[in-house]
């Protein structure tokens, strides 16, 4: 923390990095295509590189405070300013927005998806890219909602420009729903800010920074909105609910989800379920629960709920299916439904599995896609029914399948298994106030979920993978095994998978003062 | 007082005006009723200007002269391009704008 | 070579009683080297395995041998330990020499760690040496070494090793099962399209079953339980091209799967409620009241679940007989000696959590022995009427398993895992046996078309054979004989109050038991040979594992000698050496159970039971050898003659030979096997299918209507409103300047109207 440049600019640097890439990609011209791919990825690892340098000068016995926090005035008129700060909370998810960036950047060194144009496709990758890493630093509500939408254009565009035959449809109702849940957001955040009393922020936190009559100001807020009446706030919280629940995809909410990620190019699937399904699960955890507590309680054997019928609900989908990439979309309902059970609890140990379940998913889920766009790319189908002896065929991408396979269903020893078991067990005590029986039954409905999970995830594998080559597929010459960006880029995601579930505490320790720090803060103090 | 009878004046030109506007067809006859329209402005702003005694509305009506005059070279402009795409100067035929 | 050899020192440490090496508790501190050496031989199989002169096999056998050779030293090291802890008098006594032989050890641990912070690592170990001195005497402590994995608040889940006797028994035989058998692949996968492949999934399973025996942690159980279930999966389909391969590894994954939502329930109901996750510390708690009896019951029944899918208990146990999909050697390894047996590890390991959540010591029925026995009987039938000899011994397997948990469910500890050990051999016997026979036949398992008359043709197998059917018989002084007699004293005997019922399904199975071996016996090695090869004894890298395992068939009995009845003179350093350095006597941690003894009528009566099953089995399929057929015609006057060649005791000819091969027999053979068959095939697998069928259906259903239907169509509506609108809409734009003028002017005068009508 000595280092003062650090201190005061790290974080700004870090999160507007791709876009001064981007804007030099903008001064190249379109032919040189490769320039345009070395410029993009070298923007992603000098993010990275700046990313790792803030990580290594993180202090992490106080993992549970905000560092490198830069507070600026902003926009005066409405006591906005523009506040960021790295916490255990946001650490592992900048980290995976920074892992996984560079390899869909390297993934896309021979796969830009039709029409081709490879500048405007990496430039909207790098402004996702400071779209996401600021959602996750953001400490003022304007300035957070800011990010959270610049997210969703670039998105919107990678999905109506280079996806698949539905494209035009998908696009427009991931857009579409996705600003609705904003919009009601937004409103929820203009209510706090006007029902917001700043005379009641301990006197410790209002010295370090400047705060008018109300405050945007996530810090302040749990203490400046304490004095709201409660059934006011568990109006508020619904909206927010709304927005941030529609974006995890929470059923009944999800059926964007499917249709989006079918549609997606393969990049934009990856950073879909990656890392912007973790915007909505991290603003529950962020600003959802912290900032309303009392609400939080009242919402949470809801939220529960939901989260099971989404694990049930979403395997059942997938059983349905007959599309690969919309078995795998479908499973990532079910699967941030242990993320949503594991917060609904409202337990420490139920939110840093959450958290493990947002970095996991987004390794498995992401690698999941990267398969089957490599799948589509060779057989230019990925129905199941037509698929088959992938493993002869393609043998390591079949031993790649297989694997990620496991960790999605929650193998121990891979990373999938840390989100899902911690959030079950969470479940049988969950915070005080809530039902415990309620709970308890989640809790076992969860677990009959994983049953489910490897029912579909094996009947893919076994489809796909096992068996030998349908006739049509038998000697195309266009299937290959794994080529070189593929490998280079999954390695290192497959070689993440088996760290995180040996070594759970690389996460947890770093999560768990934050979230101790949160919880504490809110519903213990 | 006068102004009464400088109003109506007023309201008279821009009446015709409109009804140049919406229901010549010839292109050219429509830009002299836009120029009518401008001038019933002018009219207002100059007797608004002499009632309260205040130089603003003559400068104003300076101002709108001065763009009148670009307006009608644009505009001319405008026509002559249709005139020679389109042969023709009639509005009913001029519709690119339809989405 | 040296597995034989290792087998002889194995012997001799038992036999003298006293440690062949010099004693240190080195290994005990640090047996995690065990699970680790296949790990590493996994990954370099994987990696480098293709490009090896022998396809990576050679790396695989490197590994297991460093493991069994380490195996045994942490034997003899334990041994050692645990001689020094008690004198050779008969009573139990302190363990003042503990202390040294760890806290040596710890420092020496200490000193040379690198691994990660030693600090809080071998405190445990230290302090429960110390209260065991200050306290009861008697108690010989599991040498604990753990670290955190990770903690979350109060919570932290701690991972390590422990050592016990428990722990040693089955290093030792995973180690030793797993060596005989990597050696016996050498020969019966050599070709194999995916002969790397084998041998890497090989080591990584040997690995994941070292790690789950040497636990000290609960979660990491669970870590080493799935992944053993993984590799289970991945080697049962490992020829994976056919579908009927990959159908049974499915089912065994999801079967497992079934099993182990108790499994995370219980896992969790422990956890969360005794606040850690060491085995020790829940044992001790569960055992003195740390929490509910309500909670320890609930927790116990969901462990069960687990244990009946991972074990095969009924009735879950449908997989296993289809897991024979797999090769043979992994069948021996997997799915008879090793991985199913890890239910009744988890059993005997968490044993102060049934004892107490299932009042085993104070009831005389419970759900684990009924559960047990119910499995025994309901395989031993079915074992009757297969076709393929490898189900039998599937069947066989499941019986025997059951036969296990329902030795545990008595309280009749030690019977069971004396029984496991045993089983482990003479199964692994029978299977590669198997293996052998079908390597020899065309690569079939068909008893009825493809074998016949092969004792002449393959005399060693035969003899091999014989041997581990004469042990899983219960043939004195074959292994099975010991174990088994000693589990149905347990039974009898039992706690607080005898198992009388589940005694008299012991004897039961006692009697089918031998029954169905002897038809395998006569069905394979004698008669006429009816298939169209020319079978030959194996080549000698897969004739030594058979001699090797038929060897242990024999002797593996003789560890645990009964010390009472008959054999009270016997001296101390021979009889119950098994008891002696198994069973915990760390009684914080584990109840104090009642040892039932040598029963000498129930001995006879096993024996008995056993002799009369092989008698009248072998009479109907001598009949049917003489006859040149495979099934007897039941006719009148062969019951007759039946009668007259064996059964002169017998007054009433047509009633008890009716009753023998008609009734028991025919009728187990027949009416009880094939309902149990159908029962099996079509209500618990059309269960399974059906559930499994109608959740496709459901979500079918429900995606079609709900999804698609009222969710999606809400969604859908939105849009279709708004464009709605917008076709409106778009009629007014004509693209003419002049219209749109026209609007403007009337929306301004409207406005304008407003205005003043307000204004």
């Amino acid at each position: 923390m000595e280092n003062e440049f650090l201190t005061d600019w790290g974080l700004t640097l870090l999160v507007f990095a791709p876009l001064i890439g981007a804007a030099i990609m903008a001064a190249i011209p379109r032919e040189s295509e490769g320039s345009h791919k070395m410029v993009a990825l070298a923007t992603t690892l000098v993010t990275a590189a700046i990313g790792i340098w803030l990580f290594v000068d993180f202090d992490y016995d106080r993992a549970g405070d905000l560092q490198f926090v830069q507070d600026r005035s902003w926009i005066d008129l409405i006591d906005s300013r523009y506040i960021v700060g790295l916490d255990g909370l946001s650490l592992p998810l900048i980290a995976l927005t920074l892992f996984i960036v560079p390899l869909v950047i390297i993934y896309s060194w021979n796969h830009i998806p039709e029409p081709g144009n490879p500048k405007a496709f990496l430039m909207l990758i790098l402004i996702l890219h400071t779209g996401m890493l600021g959602s996750f630093v953001a400490q003022d509500l304007i300035l957070f909602f800011v990010f959270f939408e610049v997210v969703l254009l670039p998105m919107y565009f990678m999905i109506g420009v280079w996806g698949g035959p539905e494209r035009q449809y998908a696009s427009i109702k991931f857009f579409l729903y996705t600003l609705f849940g904003s919009a009601l957001m937004i409103i929820s955040f203009l209510a706090l800010y006007f029902l917001s009393d700043t005379g009641l922020v301990p006197a410790a936190l209002a010295e370090t920074t400047t705060l008018g009559e109300h405050t945007f100001d996530m810090r302040a807020l749990p203490a400046a909105v304490s004095g709201i009446a409660s059934g006011t706030a568990l109006w508020i919280f619904g909206g927010m609910f709304m927005g941030f629940g529609i974006k995890v995809p929470m059923f009944p909410f999800h059926t964007w989800l499917p249709d989006a990620h079918t549609q997606a190019p393969t990049q934009g699937s990856v950073i879909l379920a990656a890392v912007l399904l973790k915007l909505g699960t991290y603003g529950f955890v962020r600003i959802a629960i912290p900032i309303l507590p009392g609400a939080a309680m009242s919402w949470a054997p809801w939220i529960g709920g939901l989260a099971v019928i989404g694990i049930i609900y979403g395997a059942l989908g997938c059983l349905a299916q007959t599309d690969m990439k919309r078995l795998i979309a479908f499973s990532s309902v079910a699967h941030m439904g242990y993320v949503m059970l594991g917060i609904a609890t409202l337990t420490e140990l139920g939110i840093n599995a959450a958290v493990f379940g947002m970095v996991a998913h987004g390794l498995i889920t992401g690698m999941l896609f990267f398969v089957a766009g490599s799948i589509k790319e060779r057989y230019h189908t990925l129905e199941i029914r037509r698929l088959g002896g992938l493993l002869k065929q393609a043998p390591k991408m079949g031993w790649i399948l297989g694997m990620c396979t496991m960790a999605s269903l929650g193998l121990p020893g891979l990373a999938g298994f840390w989100g899902e078991f911690p959030a079950i067990m969470s479940a049988y005590n969950p915070a005080e106030g809530l039902n415990v029986e309620l709970f308890r039954f989640y809790m076992v409905v969860a677990a009959l979920g994983t049953v489910l999970a490897a029912g579909y995830l094996l009947w893919l594998y076994q489809r796909t993978t096992f068996g030998t080559p349908s006739e049509e597929f038998e000697d195309d010459p266009n299937i290959h095994d794994l080529g070189g960006p593929e490998m280079v880029a999954w390695v290192p995601i497959l070689i993440a998978i088996v760290l995180f579930g040996v070594l759970p505490g690389l996460i947890l320790d770093v999560t768990d003062p934050a979230i101790s720090g949160l919880l504490a803060a809110s519903l213990g103090g | 007082m006068l102004l009464n009878q400088f109003l109506l004046l007023a309201a008279i030109l821009f009446c015709i005006g409109v009804y140049g506007v919406i229901a010549r067809r010839n292109a050219v006859m429509v830009l002299m009723s836009v120029e009518l329209i401008l001038n019933a402005v002018n009219i207002n702003l100059v007797a608004f200007g002499q009632l309260h005694d205040v130089t603003f509305g003559h400068v104003f009506a300076l101002f709108v002269i001065a763009v009148a005059a670009a307006e009608v070279g644009v505009g001319l402009a405008l026509v002559i391009m249709i005139y020679r795409n389109k042969r023709s100067v009639d509005l009913d035929q001029v519709d690119l704008m339809k989405g | 070579m040296i597995a034989t050899l290792l087998s002889q020192f194995n012997m001799l440490a038992v036999e003298s009683g006293g440690p062949v090496l010099e004693s240190s508790g080195w290994l005990l501190e640090n047996v995690w080297l065990i699970p680790l050496i296949p790990a590493i031989s996994f990954v370099l199989i994987i990696l480098f395995g293709k490009k090896a002169p022998k396809e990576g096999a050679e790396i695989g056998m490197v590994s297991i041998i460093a493991v069994l050779v380490l195996s045994f030293l942490t034997m003899t090291q334990w041994m050692s330990a645990r001689d020094q802890a008690v004198p050779t008098t008969d009573g139990e006594a302190a363990v003042a020499v503990l202390d040294q032989a760890v806290g040596g050890s710890g420092e020496q641990a200490a000193a040379g760690d690198s691994v990660d912070d030693g600090a809080g690592e071998t405190a445990q170990s230290f302090e429960a040496a110390v209260d065991a001195e200050g306290g009861e005497s008697g108690q010989y402590l599991p040498v604990v070494r753990d670290t955190d994995w990770w903690s979350v608040g109060a919570l932290t889940i701690t991972v390590g090793t422990m050592v016990d006797g428990l722990t040693v028994m089955m290093l030792v035989t995973v180690g030793l099962v797993s060596t005989l058998v990597h050696l016996f692949s050498l020969e019966y996968v050599k070709g194999d399209t995916r002969f790397t492949h084998y041998y890497a999934f090989l080591s990584l399973f040997t690995s994941a079953m070292l790690l789950y025996v040497v636990s000290s942690s609960l979660l990491q159980m669970l870590v080493a339980w799935e992944l053993v279930g993984l590799c289970s999966f991945v080697l049962i389909g490992h020829w994976w091209e056919e579908k009927a391969n990959t159908d049974a590894s499915m089912k065994a994954f999801l079967t497992n799967r079934v099993g182990d939502i108790g499994l995370l329930v219980g896992v969790t109901i422990l956890i969360v409620t005794l606040g850690t996750s060491d085995v020790l510390e829940i044992n001790r708690l569960a055992l003195n009241g740390g929490t509910s009896h309500l909670v320890l019951l609930v927790a116990s029944c969901c462990l069960m679940a687990a244990v009946a899918s991972k074990s095969g208990q009924f009735p879950l146990h449908t997989w296993l007989p289809d897991a024979m999909a797999g090769p043979t050697p992994v069948s021996a390894l997997i799915h008879a000696a090793t991985m199913v047996v890890a239910g009744v590890f988890l059993i005997a390991r968490l044993y102060p959590v049934f004892w107490e959540g299932l009042s085993i010591g104070t009831s005389s029925i419970n759900l684990m022995a009924v559960m047990g026995g119910f499995t025994t009987i309901m395989a031993g039938a079915l074992a009757f009427v297969q076709r393929d000899i490898k189900k039998v011994l599937a069947y066989s397997t499941v019986s025997q398993l059951g036969y296990m948990v329902m030795a545990l469910g008595v309280g009749a500890w030690t019977a069971g895992v004396f029984h496991l050990f045993t089983h482990a051999f003479f199964k692994a016997c029978l299977f590669l046996g198997a293996g052998a026979l079908s390597h020899a036949c065309h690569h079939s398992f068909d008893m009825k078309a493809e074998m016949g008359g092969l004792r002449k043709k393959m005399p060693l197998t035969f003899w091999t054979f014989i041997l581990g059917t004469g042990a899983l018989a219960g043939v004195p002084p074959l292994a099975g004989f010991w174990s088994k007699d000693e589990l149905l004293a347990g039974a009898w005997a039992g706690q607080e109050q005898g198992y009388p019922i589940i005694f008299i399904m012991g004897c039961i199975i006692a009697f089918l038991t031998a029954a169905y071996m002897t038809r395998v016996i006569w069905l394979v090695f004698f008669g006429e040979y009816r298939g169209h090869d020319h079978p030959h004894d194996p080549p000698l890298v897969m004739a030594l594992p058979l001699l090797v395992l038929s060897a242990l068939a024999v002797i593996a009995g003789f560890f645990n000698l009964p010390h009472t009845g008959p054999f009270k003179n016997l001296p101390d350093n021979i009889a119950e050496r098994f008891l002696h350095y198994v069973e915990p006597t760390y009684f914080e941690a584990f109840p104090v159970v009642k040892h039932s003894g040598f029963i000498t009528w129930i001995a006879l009566l096993s024996i008995g039971l056993g002799l009369l099953a092989i008698f009248t089995t072998s009479m109907y399929y001598k009949k049917c050898v003489a006859l040149g057929v495979t099934e007897l015609p039941n006719g009148l006057t062969k019951r007759n003659k039946l009668f007259a060649a064996g059964y002169k005791f017998l007054e009433n000819k047509y009633y008890l030979d009716h009753l023998y091969t008609g009734i028991i027999a025919g009728g187990t053979k027949g009416v009880i096997a094939r309902a149990t068959n159908w029962f099996n095939s079509n209500v618990l697998d059309g269960i399974v299918n059906g559930a499994g069928r109608s959740a496709v259906a459901g979500g079918r259903w429900t995606y079609k209507n709900i999804d698609q239907g009222v969710v999606d169509a809400v969604v859908k509506g939105s849009g279709t409103g708004s464009s709605g609108v917008g076709q409106l809409l778009r009629g007014i734009q004509t693209g003419k300047v002049q219209q749109y003028g026209a609007l403007l002017f009337a929306g301004v005068t409207v406005l304008a109207a407003v205005f003043i009508v307000v204004v």
